[in-house]
């Protein structure tokens, strides 16, 4: 891998997530041939992720709905727990850590969610919900202390800090994603996962909170985890990006790389479906049928069924990520080997 | 941004937010809800004053005389002026014995749904919020216990508890015993209801937010879940109120309530029962009648509260 | 005459706090096969227009004023009776989730068939076979096995399909897409928008496509209405919309699109929010958003405005062309 370890802030290796989707044990049980069986079935969301993300830079994870990329943000957060592989933070493996040992790691990372509407309780005012973490992560702060970082940061996002005392309600959607990011942005962290920030928002607000998220990394040297499914975004806003397609990583690059000359047939399909302004047809590639469950996985290469180079190989090899000669790293035998 | 306008709604306060509140202007116009809201009040009023607007203390045997006994209300020909809604059997002014017997039951029902509350709230959100195999040990133990009616439950118990620790004691303890065992038959409706919530309010991001800043589970159940569980809970809470008021005017009734030496409204329906038919209605009919709407009332602010608060019906 | 035509449409809704105006002068025409785009953010009005055209507003909320000319009838002022032969039958409505429009305990083709049966008599197997015809023409591989299914078997972008076949069942002159493809994946919307344009072409079917999203509605539309708070601010040919917007408003909406080939810089960033429907500001709606405004914009409401085959609600068009004018001569300049 060309990636150097030891700039590298957070690892994902080999990181698998399943879901069982059979209820609990009681529903389970099948009655089978005179026999009672357990039978159990699993949604694949992940299935062997290796990722890293650069001190400083704003890796994206694209994808189509269901491709897994929540899924890897929430695991990255511990959120959920991986079915295997691990998530290491600065070398410090933080997956498997009990909630005591963790506590220094959840200062540093922390989360930005989708739903404006939801991620703010809306029992509790806007300094509350701010103070709250500040007073958490620093419990020797007096209360004056805890007052002016919620200021500052509330200042920062470019919300007026005499609208502490309302709640959640009283904002719009665009407000609330910035009180979101100032929560974020309290506890002073390092790492910050964005899990589609600006897909609920309109468009006119859109650019402001990206702005927002922009200005925030230049002045506190953030790095984010940014996903999302809107490719125009990402290019804006990412240094590298990572399309998933199926809880596989299909291709990584820098963004320059990936919008010039996307490797994989899917990136490529992918990258053709935007819609631009001043187009006067739409002219996508097109893909065949239809993004298979994640129950049952094809064997091989998940994408081979939709792919128009597919051969045997594809159907029984499951690719790995290899670094192409524009330096780019792609899981996909067509390119490897050349027929693509 | 406009600042000016900003500080002058900043000077808004709490009494004027709810002044503009959806749940102030639909109280404005129903009328139901505010008769109903009236009546409460009223009872509430005569329960906490009882001592102070009772001509006489029905538990003070010193002020009862036998000779007064089964007079009628003092609107009829055989009525004594000086007590206005009759006696009993007992010669206690009925009017007073009203008042502290609606007292007695307004207090058993709310401590008792109190205490069920309270159980049902923490074993709702506990299995609610930690889900799998808590979830589903907790809900089968509702289930259970929701299989035996409270009838059953509470006759069994205060029955035994009557048998083996005699008359005397049960009577001086009779009023913490109902609140007991009401209060404990009925939880699993709370567990569930919260339980159900949770459920719902634990999808949402702002848990996962408190989550990702490290808080720990009772933290995030008590501070964040719990408080947008509210609206359901005050709902059922009215109405468990009612039936809690129901059961022990029940469990009175078959004689495993209140002791008739400080009647509730139940045990004083029950005491006159056996004059009906000698004429004296009033001792039944005038408890039961005070019995009927405070339930009724009550009924009808739960189901004021459940449209209001209910977000699908909400429209601003 | 045109196919639909309405006329200073406004559309009030009551509330507690007093009647709000959801849609204020709405004014245009459409004619046969004429695809246009409705764009604005949430909240602007554009989804409220989309339903009263076919007279479809709930309650609270009512045509206080101004027709709907369809074919020389005000479907404004029509009985359930009248505008049920026209729902659906010749103006069909296709929405963003296609579970509202389907029933999901119904299986495809009884309601492709009793929507059929409905409007027209035919025998349940003429029905069946039209139906039929329709899933072919939306791309839908076997669809007799596919008219046997229930909706909740087909995958999101399959549903959409089939809301636009049973969108198309009647041979409609007007489809009214309200955001059809905001639910859906890229990929799949491409397909969508792309079947859609292809329909509309073949079938000589006017579109009339609500969305949030300039880069759809730049590829399947020739008109496009800018809605604001309310209000059409700027209509015009989309190319001309696009590529030489003239209202503030929609210029700002366009800059702020991250752009393909531009990266790592600052959006262009139109500060504030839109007002809400409750507190539209006297004049101009958008004047506290604008950098342009001027003292007669928080006075008069601005009316239209012709420049170039455009036509803008702003006071400061002509100012505005006159210095995108000189910037472009002084470009020129430079060049030289």
């Amino acid at each position: 891998m060309i990636v150097q370890l030891n700039e590298s802030l957070l690892q994902i290796r080999d990181l698998y997530k399943r879901f069982s989707i059979s209820g609990d044990f009681l529903d389970q049980l099948r009655f089978e041939g005179g026999k009672i069986k357990r039978h159990q079935e699993h949604v694949h969301a992940i299935n062997g992720v290796n990722l890293d993300i650069l001190k400083g830079e704003a890796l994206c994870v694209v994808g189509e709905s269901g491709c897994g990329k929540s899924t890897v943000a929430r695991t990255v957060m511990g959120l959920l727990n991986p079915s295997s592989g691990s998530i290491s933070y600065e070398g410090q493996r933080i997956d498997n850590m009990s909630g005591k040992a963790l506590m220094p790691y959840r200062k540093k990372m922390q989360m930005i969610f989708q739903n404006p509407y939801a991620s703010l309780n809306p029992r509790m005012t806007v300094s509350e919900t701010l103070a709250e973490p500040v007073q958490f992560h620093n419990p020797k702060w007096s209360g004056a202390e805890v007052r002016d970082k919620v200021h500052e940061v509330m200042f920062s996002v470019g919300v007026d800090p005499s609208w502490g005392v309302r709640f959640p309600h009283e904002f719009s959607g665009g407000q609330r994603q910035r009180i979101s990011i100032a929560r974020a942005l309290a506890v002073d962290p390092e790492f910050i996962v964005a899990d589609e920030p600006i897909s609920a928002l309109d468009v006119s607000i859109q650019a402001q909170v990206l702005n927002l998220m922009m200005d925030a990394q230049e002045q506190r040297d953030l790095t984010y985890m940014f996903i999302t499914h809107d490719l125009s975004v990402v290019e804006h806003f990412g240094t590298r990006v990572a399309v998933m397609y199926l809880g596989t990583l299909c291709e990584l690059g820098t963004s320059e790389q990936l919008f010039d000359s996307p490797r994989h047939p899917y990136t490529q399909a992918l990258m053709s479906a935007i819609p631009k302004l001043a187009d006067d047809r739409p002219n996508h590639i097109k893909l065949q049928g239809e993004v298979p469950t994640p129950v049952n996985l094809p064997s091989g290469c998940v994408f081979h069924g939709r792919c128009p180079y597919a051969d045997d190989r594809c159907k029984q090899e499951i690719p790995q990520l290899i670094v192409t000669d524009s330096g780019t790293q792609v899981a996909c035998h067509a390119v490897e080997e050349g027929r693509i | 941004m406009n600042m000016t306008a900003i500080v002058e709604e900043q000077t808004v306060s709490n009494w004027q937010r709810f002044r503009q509140s959806h749940f102030w202007h639909s109280f404005c116009i129903d009328k139901v809800a505010q008769i109903s809201f009236l009546v409460f009040v009223a009872y509430v009023i005569a329960a906490l004053l009882a001592p102070l607007m009772a001509p006489f203390d029905p538990y003070d045997p010193g002020s009862i005389d036998i000779m007064n006994s089964e007079l009628p209300p003092s609107w009829q020909e055989e009525g004594d002026a000086t007590f206005w809604l009759g006696t009993d059997a007992q010669g206690r002014d009925l009017w007073s014995t009203i008042l502290y017997g609606t007292r007695v039951s307004l207090m058993i029902g709310i401590c008792a749904v109190m205490l069920q509350a309270f159980l049902g709230i923490c074993i709702g959100l506990v299995a609610g919020y930690v889900g799998g195999k808590v979830d589903s040990l907790l809900m089968r133990l509702a289930d259970v216990q929701l299989s035996f009616s409270t009838m059953m439950v509470a006759i069994i118990v205060l029955a035994v508890f009557q048998a083996t620790f005699g008359t005397q004691l049960y009577q001086e303890l009779a009023m913490v015993m109902l609140i007991l065992v009401i209060g404990i038959a009925e939880w699993p409706q709370y567990a569930r209801t919260v339980r159900a919530s949770v459920l719902a309010e634990k999808e949402k991001e702002y848990v996962d937010a408190a989550r990702v800043m490290g808080l720990r589970a009772p933290r995030i159940m008590f501070r964040h879940i719990l408080p947008n569980t509210l609206s359901p809970i005050l709902v059922i809470s009215t109405v468990q109120v009612a039936n809690a008021i129901i059961s022990e005017a029940a469990l009175s009734f078959l004689g495993l309530g209140m002791p008739v030496s400080q009647p509730s409204l139940g045990s004083l329906i029950s005491s006159g029962f056996e004059y009906i038919f000698s004429g004296s209605w009033w001792i039944t009919v005038i408890p039961g009648l005070v019995l009927i709407v405070l339930v009724l009332v009550m009924n009808l602010l739960g189901d004021w509260l459940r449209d209001v608060l209910n977000p699908k019906l909400y429209k601003g | 005459m045109a196919l639909l035509e309405v006329n200073n449409l406004e559309v009030c809704f009551g509330l507690r706090k007093g009647e709000v105006k959801a849609l204020r002068n709405i004014d245009f025409k459409i004619e046969r096969g004429e695809r246009i785009g409705i764009v604005g953010e949430s909240g602007a009005g554009k989804s409220v227009l989309g339903f009263s055209i076919i007279n479809l507003i709930s309650q609270p909320g009512y045509v206080s004023q101004g027709e709907v000319m369809f074919e020389g009838q005000n479907l404004a002022k029509m009985n359930h009776q009248q505008l049920r032969s026209i729902r659906g039958n010749r103006i069909s409505m296709i929405f963003q989730d296609p579970m509202m429009t389907l029933n999901p305990v119904l299986t495809i083709g009884d309601q492709m068939v009793e929507c059929l049966m409905e409007h027209r008599t035919i025998s349940k197997q003429d029905a069946r076979n039209i139906a039929v015809q329709k899933l072919q023409q939306v791309y839908i591989p076997s669809p007799e096995t596919r008219l046997d299914q229930y909706p909740h078997e087909l995958s999101g972008g399959m549903r959409q399909r089939v809301v636009i076949a049973i969108g198309l069942l009647m041979d409609p002159d007007i489809i009214i897409a309200d955001e059809p493809t905001t639910a859906l994946d890229v990929t799949i919307q491409a397909e969508i928008m792309e079947l859609m344009l292809e329909l509309c072409e073949r079938n000589n079917v006017a579109l009339i496509l609500i969305t949030h999203d300039l880069g759809v509605v730049s590829q399947v539309t020739q008109r496009t209405f800018v809605m604001y708070a309310g209000r059409i601010i700027e209509q015009g040919p989309t190319k001309e919309i696009i590529n030489d917007a003239q209202h503030p408003y929609t210029q700002g909406l366009i800059n702020a699109l991250p752009q393909m080939g531009v990266r790592g810089k600052r959006l262009h960033q139109i500060r504030g929010a839109m007002p809400s429907l409750q507190s539209v500001p006297v004049g101009c709606a958008f004047r506290e958003r604008c950098d342009y405004a001027i003292e007669n914009c928080s006075h008069n409401v601005p009316d239209f405005t012709e420049s170039g085959g455009c036509k803008v609600a702003c006071h400061m068009v002509a100012e505005l062309k006159r210095e995108e004018q000189a910037v472009k001569l002084e470009i020129k300049g430079g060049a030289q």
